[in-house]
This record gives C-alpha cells, sequence and structure tokens, in this order.
C-alpha cells in the first residue's frame, strides 16, 4: 500500500498542496480526479522523487518511501516524450538500465516486451518513424520494462486511439492483479468510473473525497429515484416533497426523501402496472462536479471570466 | 543456466548508483553522436580540410617562377650551381656581414651558408621571419635561423595562434550546442520526467558533460593529429617540433576549460523548454566559447593582455598555449594558470548542477536565473 501524509508543497510562494494525504492499495486501481491545475501532476512527481515535498512523508507498505524503493516505480507522464530519433529497442533498453538492470538483461526484456506489444518488427526503427499508436505504445514499454511494483500514470488514456486504450487498460488489469500500486489520473471520467476500485478527488489542492467508488457514490451527490410504469405518471410531479429532474410520459427522475419515495411507489402501483423503481446513484462526473462547484467561488470565477 | 537465463530476474532492489548513472548517460551521449550521419561526415570533412589545407599551403607556398634572390656565404661553386637549379638566384658575398647587409637591404630573401648538420648540407637565414617560402623549394628542409628576433616569431606563431583559437572554438561551440540541444530536447519532448524517476538529475548532468567531453576530446584530437598528419606528408617537420610542447599543455589546458563551457551550456539550456527559445540563453554561453579566438586574434602582440587573459579560465587553454608557444614563460605560470580553471570549473559545475536541478522540470517559461538559484528543491 502507498501512502502519503500530509504532503504540502509550494512554488515561489504559492501553496500548490495543502496536506495531501490519500493511499493506494496494492492489487486494484485507484483513480486520480481532478481539474487542471488541481494538483495531479504535482502529487504524482513528488511520490516518484521527482519533486521534493516541502513537508509530509510517503510509505510504501509501511516503510519510509525512498530512493530504493522507487527504483521499482513506473512512471507515464502524462506529456509523452522519448528521444523521437533513438532506435525504439535500443531506448528501452537504456531506459532499463538506468533502472538497473545489466546489459544484457535489459536488452532481453526490452525486446521481449516491445514483441508483446506487437512491436517485434519494428525494434530497429527510430521512434518518429513509428505512427503515433505505436509511438504511444513504446510509451507504455518504458514505463513497464523495470517490472514496476508501484504504476504512476498521469493521463494514460488522453491521446489514445481505441486500440491503444483497450492495450493500457489491459495492461493496467494485469499489473494490479500481479500485485502492484496502480494510480492513474483521468479526465475521462467515465473510464475512471468504470475502472477504478477506489477514488481520490482532488481539488486546488487538497483532497476532496477519497475512497471506495460505490462508498463515494452512497455518501455523495444527490440520491435520485428512478420511477416506470405502463401508465401515465404526469400526476406524480404535483406530489408534495418531489423535485423532478426529469419527466418523460411513463419514467420519472426525481429527489426525494426516502420515505417521501416510497409513499409515491405505492400510490403508482395502486394507479397501475409499476415496471421500475429504484435509487440511482449519482455518477462520478456528478459527484466531481458538486465538489469542484462547492469548491471554487462562482462568484469570483465569474469575475474573472468577465475581467477577460 | 538455461534454466536462469529463460526465467527474467527480478528488478534489482537497489538504485543505481550515481557513476553508474553518469556512466551510462554519458555512453548514450557518444554512440547517438556518433551514429550520427552529420557528425561522421563533418568529422571526415575537418580531417580533408586540415590534410589538405596543409598539404596545399606546402605545395603551393613557394608557387613563384620568379627565383628568390638569396646570398651565399662561403658556399662552393658546386653547391651554389645546385642552389641556383632549385630555382633561386644567388648572390655570392664575400662575408657574413655583407650577406647581412644585403639581407636587411631586401636585396636577397635569405642567407646560404654550408651547414653538414643540415639534410641537404646548407642552413638557411631569414631576417625575421624563418624563409619558409626558400626552403620549401629545396626538395628537403634544411636548417634555419633568423637574423631578429625568435625563431618562433609572425607567420609560424599566427599559425600556432590561429590554430589554437580555432580548434578550441570550433570543438567547444559544436559540443555546446549539442549540449543545448540535447537538454532542451529531453525537456521539450518530456523525456527527462522519465530518466529523473530513474536517476538523481546530477547524474544525467555529469553524464552529459563527460559524453560530450570525451566527444570534444576526441575530436580535437582527431584535428591535432591532421595537422601532424599534413605536416608530415608534406616534409614540414620543422613545424612540428616548436609545436609538441605548448600542443601538449594545450590538450591538458583543454579538458578543464571544455568542462567549464559545457556546464555553462547545460545550465543555459535547462532554463528553456522549447528549441525556439534557445537563442536567449545561448548567446552568453556562446561569448565565452568565442571569447578566446577573439582575444588571441587582436591582443596577439599585447604582451600585457596575454598574460592577463592567460590567467582568466574562459582563455586561459588558448592563450597560455600560445605563451608557452612563444617561450619565456616561467614554470609555475602554466599550473598556477590551471588551477584557477579547475578551481572555476568546479564552482561553475556546483552552480550548473544547482540550476539544472531546478529549473529541469519548470516547462513553459524561460526560467529566471534568479528564481532557479533561489527555489528549493
Amino acid at each position: 500500500m502507498l501512502e502519503l501524509h500530509e504532503i504540502c508543497r509550494g512554488f515561489s510562494g504559492k501553496q500548490v498542496l495543502h496536506d495531501v494525504s490519500l493511499t493506494a492499495a496494492r492489487g486494484q486501481l485507484t483513480g486520480f480526479v481532478g481539474g487542471n491545475g488541481a494538483g495531479k501532476t504535482t502529487t504524482m512527481r513528488i511520490i516518484l522523487g521527482v519533486l521534493a515535498a516541502d513537508s509530509g512523508t510517503m510509505k510504501l507498505d509501511g516503510a519510509q518511501l525512498g530512493a530504493t524503493a522507487r527504483s521499482r516505480f513506473g512512471y507515464m507522464p502524462s506529456e509523452r516524450g522519448l528521444y523521437p530519433k533513438m532506435k525504439i529497442a535500443e531506448q528501452i533498453t537504456y531506459l532499463a538500465r538506468l533502472h538497473g538492470f545489466s546489459k544484457s538483461e535489459a536488452t532481453a526484456r526490452a525486446e521481449d516486451l516491445l514483441g508483446q506489444l506487437g512491436l517485434g518488427e519494428r525494434l530497429k526503427d527510430p521512434l518518429e518513424a513509428l505512427s503515433l499508436g505505436n509511438q504511444q505504445r513504446v510509451q507504455i514499454a518504458a514505463s513497464l520494462v523495470h517490472d514496476p511494483d508501484v504504476l504512476i500514470l498521469d493521463e494514460p488514456f488522453s491521446g489514445l486511439d481505441p486500440f491503444a486504450v483497450d492495450l493500457v487498460l489491459r495492461v493496467l488489469v494485469e499489473r494490479a492483479q500481479a500485485g502492484a500500486v496502480v494510480l492513474f489520473s483521468s479526465h475521462q471520467l467515465d473510464v475512471v468510473e468504470r475502472l477504478c476500485d477506489d477514488l481520490v478527488i482532488i481539488g486546488e489542492g487538497r483532497i476532496l473525497a477519497a475512497g471506495e467508488r460505490e462508498h463515494l457514490r452512497r455518501r455523495h451527490g444527490t440520491l435520485r429515484y428512478e420511477l416506470a410504469s405502463e401508465t401515465d405518471l404526469g400526476w406524480a410531479a404535483t406530489q408534495p416533497g418531489i423535485l423532478v429532474d426529469s419527466q418523460e410520459e411513463n419514467r420519472i427522475l426525481f429527489q426525494a426523501e426516502s420515505e417521501v419515495a416510497q409513499q409515491l411507489l405505492s400510490q403508482a402501483v395502486q394507479r397501475g402496472q409499476v415496471t421500475k423503481f429504484g435509487p440511482v446513484l449519482p455518477t462520478l462526473s456528478e459527484i466531481f462536479r458538486e465538489f469542484t462547484t462547492d469548491s471554487t467561488d462562482p462568484a469570483a470565477e465569474n469575475a474573472q471570466e468577465a475581467a477577460r | 543456466m538455461s534454466t536462469q537465463s529463460s526465467t527474467p530476474q527480478a528488478a534489482p532492489s537497489t538504485r543505481l548508483g550515481t557513476m553508474a548513472a553518469t556512466r551510462l548517460v554519458a555512453g548514450r551521449e557518444i554512440t547517438t553522436q556518433v551514429r550520427s550521419k552529420s557528425f561522421v561526415i563533418s568529422t571526415i570533412i575537418t580531417v580533408v580540410i586540415i590534410v589538405g589545407g596543409i598539404f596545399a599551403m606546402s605545395f603551393f607556398g613557394g608557387g613563384d617562377d620568379d627565383p628568390s634572390p638569396v646570398a651565399a656565404v662561403e658556399v662552393p661553386a658546386e653547391v651554389v650551381q645546385e642552389i641556383e637549379g632549385s630555382g633561386f638566384e644567388v648572390t655570392e658575398a664575400g662575408s657574413m656581414a655583407e650577406a647581412e647587409q644585403l639581407l636587411r637591404d631586401g636585396e636577397v630573401d635569405a642567407i646560404v651558408t654550408l651547414d653538414p648538420q643540415s639534410p641537404v648540407g646548407v642552413h638557411l637565414i631569414g631576417l625575421d621571419d624563418l624563409p619558409m617560402g626558400a626552403a620549401q623549394q629545396l626538395s628537403v628542409m634544411p636548417t634555419m635561423d633568423v637574423l631578429e628576433g625568435d625563431a618562433a616569431d609572425s607567420m609560424m606563431r599566427y599559425f600556432a595562434a590561429m590554430g589554437f583559437g580555432l580548434v578550441f572554438m570550433m570543438v567547444a561551440m559544436g559540443s555546446g550546442v549539442m549540449i543545448l540541444q540535447n537538454t532542451i530536447q529531453e525537456k521539450q519532448n518530456r523525456i527527462v520526467e522519465i530518466l529523473l524517476s530513474a536517476i538523481p538529475a546530477r547524474a544525467l548532468l555529469a553524464g552529459k558533460i563527460l559524453g560530450n567531453s570525451i566527444l570534444a576530446i576526441g575530436q580535437a584530437l582527431i584535428m591535432g593529429a591532421s595537422a601532424v598528419l599534413g605536416l608530415l606528408i608534406s616534409g614540414q617537420t620543422e613545424y612540428l617540433q616548436m609545436l609538441s610542447w605548448p600542443m601538449l599543455w594545450f590538450v591538458l589546458f583543454f579538458v578543464p576549460g571544455f568542462v567549464l563551457i559545457a556546464s555553462v551550456f547545460a545550465a543555459s539550456a535547462s532554463l528553456v523548454s522549447r528549441q525556439e527559445d534557445s537563442g536567449s540563453v545561448m548567446t552568453p554561453a556562446m561569448m565565452l566559447v568565442m571569447a578566446p579566438y577573439f582575444v588571441v586574434l587582436i591582443f596577439m602582440n599585447n604582451d600585457f593582455a596575454m598574460l592577463v587573459t592567460s590567467y582568466i579560465p574562459f582563455t586561459a587553454p588558448v592563450t597560455m598555449s600560445l605563451r608557452l608557444f612563444d617561450g619565456g614563460v616561467a614554470w609555475w605560470e602554466p599550473l598556477v594558470s590551471m588551477g584557477i580553471l579547475v578551481a572555476t570549473t568546479a564552482l561553475v559545475m556546483a552552480v550548473a548542477a544547482k540550476i539544472y536541478t531546478r529549473s529541469l522540470l519548470q516547462m513553459g517559461q524561460r526560467v529566471k536565473l534568479s528564481a532557479a538559484l533561489k527555489s528549493s528543491d
């Protein structure tokens, strides 16, 4: 388990991270979401030791995180980059050697991994000669070649074609199943929602919410109910204690206290056959929106907008 | 053993040491450049120009058809005939004093005397300049001397000054720009983040400096060897003897001098994140590289300026070598100058490492120097 405890960091006087604490467990995917400039990349760089924290502690499996443990971290930065003119096998070998593998072992690993990613025929081609999709695969190889047991990926899906998205997904799940810590950030909230067991939401350098996905969905956002019937549900909207979000002839989506919702259900059953009733958990985007609108002062933002 | 090789070894549990990382980075810098076509082609062109140039100079140097007037002193008639056969117009001088008068009046270009030590049996004396033109007309280089001043003066000296200055400037500029481009490229395409997640920034910097220094010294040695080759082919071994000692010093000075330049380039480059912005940080570094060449070009005959610049770290490699070539330098002078150079290099490297480490991850706008020095990672 990777643990961050009250990490603070500022850049030239401006505080970017405020007491950031989070955990990412082994064997599952942890999603890290937040708006632009929320502090995701800075947090990730601090985990990797590329940046230093001003204060706070980091632990891996209970032990203080140091350079030795970090040599088994794999990193995919949000802005991708490798040497454009270097042959791909050579460049992955070089990175493996920087992580401490012997020359022969590094070469074997690099060629093997690139082969697995479907690039076995292109080993001697310079990176810039490959298509964008294939370049992305090389990038994935770069973060995996040293068999990392902690994977930190900054926006791993941005700019990927659907094939590459599937490839990355498969790789992430595989690594997690093998017992690695996998922490990744993404703007694609639907992907995060589908994949991640755990979520961390960050805004303006503070952790806004963290925990199991289902737990978060139940606890945050607005609980709504969906009711569908074979008869017209037009009468339901006028009932006291009910706030209708959307209404069709045979289906309504509404917010209400649990008891009020049950009363509405029993009324509906009396009027006709109910085909569907149940709570609708908020989607991650809704929770995310709730948090981000809470944390930013809309008036101030509008004023800024107007000033531009 | 076969079972072992089929199972991949577990990831090493210790992080690669700084030294090992430095060597790896240096190795990559060297192999990438040595393999690039532009590097190979430019090296071949340089060798061809140097060898060819020296050869052509000796071949066409004395190429005027008019016989050069010389004064012969106590030279037997058959030798005079032989000299006239080589394209000289010989005036018999009764005594050395008479011959010297002819030389001073400009009636003759050189004085010819007999010399059993000389490979061709004659000795040539110029006025204040070795009579190279005349000497080259003989099939084998005779022994030579001058009437006034040091034998090493004027043309040879100019040649040496240009040689030291140009070699230093060309090599330092080429490698400096290479370091600058590599560093910005790593920043621009963000591979630097992956590199820094594996190895410390100072290993990256040290590897860059080490790799490019080895390359630069290799290039300088190739240029030197080409010059020696050219002189050997054209039979101008006379120059070789005069150059050997200062050249050795030049090589010694070149090493820390280049490391100094390399550090400045790497630190400058880390301040910007796009190739388009490289101009603003390159100018100061470029001026440092060009300084030695222009100093010798302008102040070659100003003893005071030469003395001062031979102690300034950035110009010392060239001016001190030239002063050594001139002679009259106390034994401790190159040592002191070398000491100052090495100390400055160490200091600049430390500052460069600081700037490099702190600005490597600052993307976007150019990082202000003061901000890079103040920031706290």
